[in-house]
């Protein structure tokens, strides 16, 4: 192997599992450290930084951090990262000074943004600060899109929706309300210097089976919830058969419990391994009494005298992969109501398709997929309206990178110009065996959120139904971090081959052994380093012997006991920051990290 | 000191021994030795044989006397026995604990000081005697509690820390056992545990006393330019006489072993032992021969390493006193004491 090299931004950032897989690359160890000192303010605004929503997000958020944690690599269960950040955004205190300033002096540009969803409001709070003065249309009468549209009241309040949006829109986003943007066309006539198309994925799929349109009980998904968040449905039958099992699947169930429905049953084509659902929204739903029923395929919705009654479902067998199946019945469900949450598509009626923006078969526009702009140079799209239906935190991500074209764009430079990431690495010693973090392993199993109990939950739609944790699990759960961000330093040239560090590393992540090809260095370490998606670091060669100093970054629990024992300080135990570029890389985003 | 104690996580492709223990389980408390110091990688040595040989951590006594060496039996297997002796008398004591249960297996860790000054005589008669046990001596040539003054294996013309030289002879405790008859001798090197953990396991299963004397550098008074004691002198110094791999007792197998290079011969369990050449006059049970290449060496400023001479048929304490074979703590207490009355007759035999 070459000797690794650790001035690569990438390669530490590999190392932080859930920076790294967070979409919009939040500092999840350093904000959960903020969280730990009861800095709660600091952990917000550093979420904030780069994933806009905290609060949000602390409730709703996909989690793609959570399974790549290395803490499920060490004993199962991953940090509770996403409800952390709801304690963050929980206790904050006045945070308003600490968002950037507006200039007063406006850079003459003007951008459009249709639809005031997470994507629009993302790309305007990265472009406000920059000067841009921003036009946003909105077709309903509230900013917040598919979160508040969505996503039910008992699991994201509406207050939190509104005050995260309200400060992106208070840096003085002229947002017009009960607007829809009938023609793009129309729209870039206006003039403006860009237009961002940020409307998400709208319509819900539909099912084309017997008896779909003979009654007016069988309801799309997503139109059903929007017209639940908006006072329009109130109500449901006792007997409900939710079709799906996504996470829309989920709130439909559980939205259907809360309106009447007592006998509620989610119908899935398939085993529970191949479920779309995160696994902690399908136990939420079991936990509120929702049957889940596997391996039945609607059939045809069945009526008597023009009321819908029940519905045919054929029973399958599966093969292993859930590829191939074989029909073994026709059953019949009773019902009163039918929710069909079968996925989403985008729809673009509004797009003339003249404009010199490009769309593929699949009816979705042409983008290169790291600017996000279209075949019409001044048009970008991000969130689910980009590269279909993702979520919330994928869609501030690409509005963070659409936000970057725009203003190249704007101020003349190609948009395939991409700032470069910046990282900062910084010795954590304070003295003999001391570090600025708390490098002690906490063997505490992850904290269970506190939920309200089954009654009062039902009382009204909108009783948020988790508590959010409790100051003590709190206090347990931030020591469950790993500190993934505090890397293991080696500096070659001062190793004398003494093997503390490879003698008291409780992981067996190190070794000294001559070098070769990776794969082959791979089966000949202190623990075989099996797990091919995390690295192997190789140093230089030593000084004494020429043989190399191996670390199998996969399980390293970074206590920093190497660096401890190490009699010549080769190895430090130093803070990786990666530094991530925004539009306009602002001042304030670096100035904000906390020393 | 680490701040603190090592974090009980396994890495997920760690192994367990036949007796489903990790080498984790193994380890005994922190250590308190010096960031780097070459006794902690002997007690990593002694941890991973005994892990591979399954040894039953009840079964275990581990012996000591005084001196930093003498407090690694702390850090490794918390659940075996031991005693930790006065300065120079860990020999008697784990003479006297064989003598009482011979079943046990004893590991005796000592350093230069301890046993080649206040604990010399001790050391030459449990040797006389073939005490059936593993003698470590963590051999870094000075005198590290007290701050770094030679002890009585430094070399001729060693450094201290502040340029002064040693003037004394050095006693080499190979050449001391092979004058006194002893039937296991190695010498290691802490970093080297490829070497070391294999000699490690073969003086495990010798049946009589199997002194290792292991160069252990220290790293805080005896690491420098001029030490002929550092991690980089024993490096460029050092030879490896033979190649050692213990194998555990099975049936034959046969082959032809190439006079020069490696042979590679798979075992019973799936595993190859890999032998490879060693001077073509190298005889491991030739006591003058052994003598004679060790002096040469010695006399070249060579530090010699491996298994270097081995003795089976000498017999041990048990077999020249003709004990039970079972361990005396096993006998009744009756019959090991059998009273006043059967003393009395004894001695009157002898009036």
């Amino acid at each position: 192997m070459k000797p690794t090299d650790v001035q690569d931004p990438n390669y530490y950032h590999k190392v932080v599992d859930c920076q790294w897989g967070c979409p919009a690359h939040t500092n999840v160890p350093e904000y959960i450290r903020l969280i730990a000192q009861g800095r709660y303010t600091e952990s917000y605004m550093l979420n904030r930084k780069s994933n806009v929503f905290p609060a949000i997000l602390g409730r709703t958020c996909d989690r793609p951090c959570e399974p790549v944690c290395r803490r499920a690599r060490v004993d199962t269960s991953p940090v509770a990262i996403c409800r952390l950040k709801r304690v963050a955004a929980d206790l904050k205190g006045e945070y308003g000074h600490l968002l950037p300033p507006i200039p007063a002096r406006k850079n003459g540009k003007h951008i459009a943004c249709v639809g005031a969803g997470p994507a629009s409001l993302a790309v305007a709070n990265d472009l406000m600060p920059l000067g841009y003065r921003i036009t946003m249309f909105e077709k309903s009468a509230k900013p917040g899109g598919l979160m508040r549209s969505n996503i039910p009241a008992f699991r994201l309040p509406g207050s939190i929706i509104d005050e995260e949006c309200g400060v992106i829109i208070d840096m003085g986003v002229d947002v017009r309300y009960n607007t829809p943007v009938p023609s793009l066309r129309g729209l870039l006539q206006e003039g403006y210097d860009a237009v961002f198309v940020g409307t998400g994925a709208p319509r819900g799929k539909n099912l084309e089976i017997p008896g779909r349109y003979d009654t007016d009980r069988i309801h799309i998904g997503i139109d059903w919830l929007e017209s639940v968040a908006f006072g329009h449905i109130d109500s449901i039958g006792e007997r409900v058969l939710i079709i799906g099992v996504g996470n829309t699947a989920m709130d439909c169930c559980r939205t259907s419990r809360r309106l009447g429905g007592k006998d509620i049953k989610v119908m899935a084509r398939r085993p529970r391994d191949f479920f779309k659902a995160s696994p902690w929204e399908l136990e939420d739903a079991e936990e509120e009494g929702v049957d889940i029923l596997i391996n039945f395929a609607p059939k045809r919705f069945v009526l008597e005298n023009g009321r819908l009654v029940g519905m045919d479902f054929e029973r399958l067998s599966w093969d292993v992969q859930a590829k191939k199946s074989q029909t073994l019945e026709t059953v019949f469900f009773p019902c009163d109501d039918v929710i069909l949450a079968i996925g989403q598509e985008n729809a673009f009626p509004w797009i003339e398709r003249d404009l010199g923006i490009e769309f593929d078969k699949w009816d979705m526009p042409v983008l290169d997929p790291t600017t996000l702009q279209s075949s019409l140079p001044n048009v970008f799209f991000g969130g689910d309206a980009a590269l279909g239906p993702k979520n919330i935190i994928w869609a501030v991500e690409q509005a963070h990178q659409a936000a970057i074209s725009i203003h190249n764009f704007c101020e003349g430079i190609p948009v395939t110009d991409r700032p470069p990431n910046g990282m900062n690495l910084i010795s954590q010693k304070m003295g003999i065996s001391e570090w600025s973090y708390h490098n002690d392993f906490n063997p505490a199993p992850r904290q269970k959120m506190k939920h309200v109990d089954l009654v009062e939950r039902f009382r009204e739609l909108n009783v948020e139904v988790e508590l959010g944790f409790s100051p003590e699990q709190t206090a347990r759960e931030v020591q469950r971090c790993l500190n993934c961000d505090i890397e293991t330093e080696f500096t070659p040239k001062r190793c004398i081959e003494c093997d503390a560090c490879i003698d008291i590393c409780p992981t067996q992540c190190l070794t000294i052994t001559a070098n070769g090809d990776e794969a082959e260095l791979r089966t000949r370490l202190s623990a075989p380093a099996l797990n091919l998606e995390q690295a192997i670091y190789a140093s230089a060669p030593l000084p004494q012997t020429g043989r190399i100093m191996v670390k199998d970054e996969d399980v390293c629990v970074h206590c920093g006991l190497c660096a401890e024992r190490c009699p010549t300080a080769a190895w430090d135990m130093q803070k990786f920051e990666i530094l991530i570029s925004l539009a306009g890389t602002q001042e304030w985003n670096t100035a904000l990290v906390p020393a | 000191m680490p701040s603190i104690a090592k974090p009980a996580v396994l890495h997920p492709s760690a192994q367990r021994n036949e007796l489903g223990l990790t080498l984790r389980d193994y380890e005994g408390s922190m250590s308190t030795l010096c960031a780097g110091c070459g006794h902690d990688s002997v007690t990593a040595a002694i941890v991973r044989a005994l892990w591979e040989l399954s040894v039953e951590p009840h079964k275990l006594a581990k012996m000591s006397g005084i001196g930093c060496s003498s407090k690694t039996p702390a850090y490794f297997v918390t659940g075996a026995h031991g005693f930790n002796s006065a300065h120079g008398r860990m020999p008697p004591i784990a003479t006297g604990a064989n003598a009482a249960n011979r079943e046990l297996l004893y590991i005796g860790v000592s350093g230069d000081g301890d046993s080649l000054s206040i604990g010399l005589g001790h050391l030459c008669h449990a040797i006389r005697r073939n005490v059936r046990m593993v003698y470590i001596i963590e051999n870094n040539g000075v005198y590290g509690l007290t701050k770094g003054q030679f002890s009585a294996s430094a070399d001729v013309g060693t450094k201290s820390k502040k340029g002064e030289a040693n003037r004394m002879a050095p006693i080499d405790p190979i050449q001391l056992g092979l004058s006194l008859g002893a039937t296991f001798l190695a010498r290691g090197f802490s970093g080297d545990k490829e070497q070391l953990v294999p000699i490690l396991k073969a003086a495990v299963a010798h049946r009589g006393f199997a002194i290792i004397d292991v160069v252990s550098p220290c790293v805080t008074f005896n690491d420098h330019t001029g030490s002929t004691k550092s991690y980089l002198y024993t490096r460029q110094h050092r030879i490896r006489a033979t190649e050692t791999d213990y194998v555990p007792p099975a049936t034959e197998i046969l082959t032809e072993i190439s006079p020069r290079g490696e042979t590679a011969v798979t075992l019973h369990d799936g595993s190859v032992v890999r032998f490879s050449a060693v001077p073509a006059d190298y005889n491991p049970s030739d006591r003058l021969a052994v003598a004679k290449f060790l002096q040469e060496n010695a006399a070249d400023g060579r530090i010699v390493t491996g298994l270097l001479y081995v003795d089976e048929a000498t017999p041990n304490i048990h077999e020249m006193n003709n004990t039970p074979a079972k361990a005396l703590t096993s006998v009744p207490w009756s019959k090991l004491c059998p009273g006043a009355e059967m003393l009395n007759a004894l001695q009157e035999e002898f009036r």
